[in-house]
């Protein structure tokens, strides 16, 4: 799935729970630019819901696509703005 | 229903184009005026953060930090026993109450006994670290970088004997209730803790 787009930076935020996954993907996507794509590694089980309830509550992000790979939750999300 | 009652009252005025060129300009004001209201969709969240103990420390900072990843702007009032949160030295020493806990495995009976409270929060501190949540300290420090404006509260800060200096930097000093009432009367979202 994850070929379908070019990631441009892959944030690894395994061990890390709630809130952090959300607020470091913010951080992150806060630093690229239109069409851009973040790659987020958690494996906080509450990201998948957390994740994709913030990029439909956020501005200027599409939530691509989330993975469970392995017990590594991956989420895809694009700059849109 | 508003656009009828404009037009009644234009029919009924004389129609010198002075005076409807005043008429218009009115209007456009109060169009202006409406559409600022309303083109304020900034969302905002104001906490107040009452308790100064491990376990309720936690719920205002997650809170904040994610609602201002929402990009929300986001006040925390901390108040009386909240503004261990914000005092760097107590922040890093927050204790969990065993006695009066009905979450904890023990009766109050043996939860008083002395060094009980010390043993719950050491027993919670390790949970905490296993599990990878992070430290009140770690989530002080990145509600701050997220721009959450963490508030002590002047009035507490000066009956606990607190200097402005114990605080985190950044934290804003110098507030009250009145402050806090304003927050929460402009917020869409508001929660004592």
């Amino acid at each position: 799935m994850s070929e379908e787009y070019e990631i441009t930076e892959t944030l690894d935020v395994k061990g890390a729970s709630c809130p952090m996954p959300v607020v470091k993907t913010k951080s992150a996507t806060d630093d690229l630019t239109e069409g851009e794509v973040l790659e987020v590694l958690a494996t906080d089980s509450g990201s998948l819901s957390d994740i994709d309830g913030w990029a439909q509550g956020t501005d200027g992000v599409e939530l691509l696509d989330q993975v469970e790979d392995d017990d590594v939750y991956k989420h895809y999300v694009e700059k849109t703005a | 229903m508003s656009s009828e009652t404009a037009t009644e009252d234009v029919d009924s005025e004389p129609t010198t184009e002075a005076e409807l060129r005043a008429r218009v300009e009115e209007l456009e004001d109060t169009v202006a005026s409406l559409e600022n209201e309303v083109g304020d969709d900034q969302q905002k969240m104001t906490i107040v953060a009452t308790q100064g103990s491990f376990d309720m420390a936690y719920p205002p900072l997650i809170l904040a930090s994610t609602a201002a990843a929402f990009g929300w702007e986001v006040v925390v009032f901390h108040t009386f026993w909240g503004l261990d949160i914000l005092h760097e030295e107590k922040s890093r020493n927050l204790q969990l109450s065993a006695v009066g806990n009905p979450s904890m495995p023990m009766p109050n009976a043996l939860a008083a006994l002395p060094g009980m409270d010390r043993m719950a929060t050491k027993l919670m501190e390790k949970k905490v670290d296993d599990n990878g949540t992070a430290t009140i300290e770690e989530l002080v420090e990145l509600s701050l970088e997220q721009g959450v404006d963490l508030q002590a509260c002047q009035m507490t800060i000066d009956l606990m004997d607190y200097d402005e200096d114990d605080f985190y930097d950044d934290v804003t000093v110098g507030v009250g209730a009145a402050t806090a009432v304003q927050h929460m009367a402009d917020s869409d979202v508001q929660l004592l803790v």
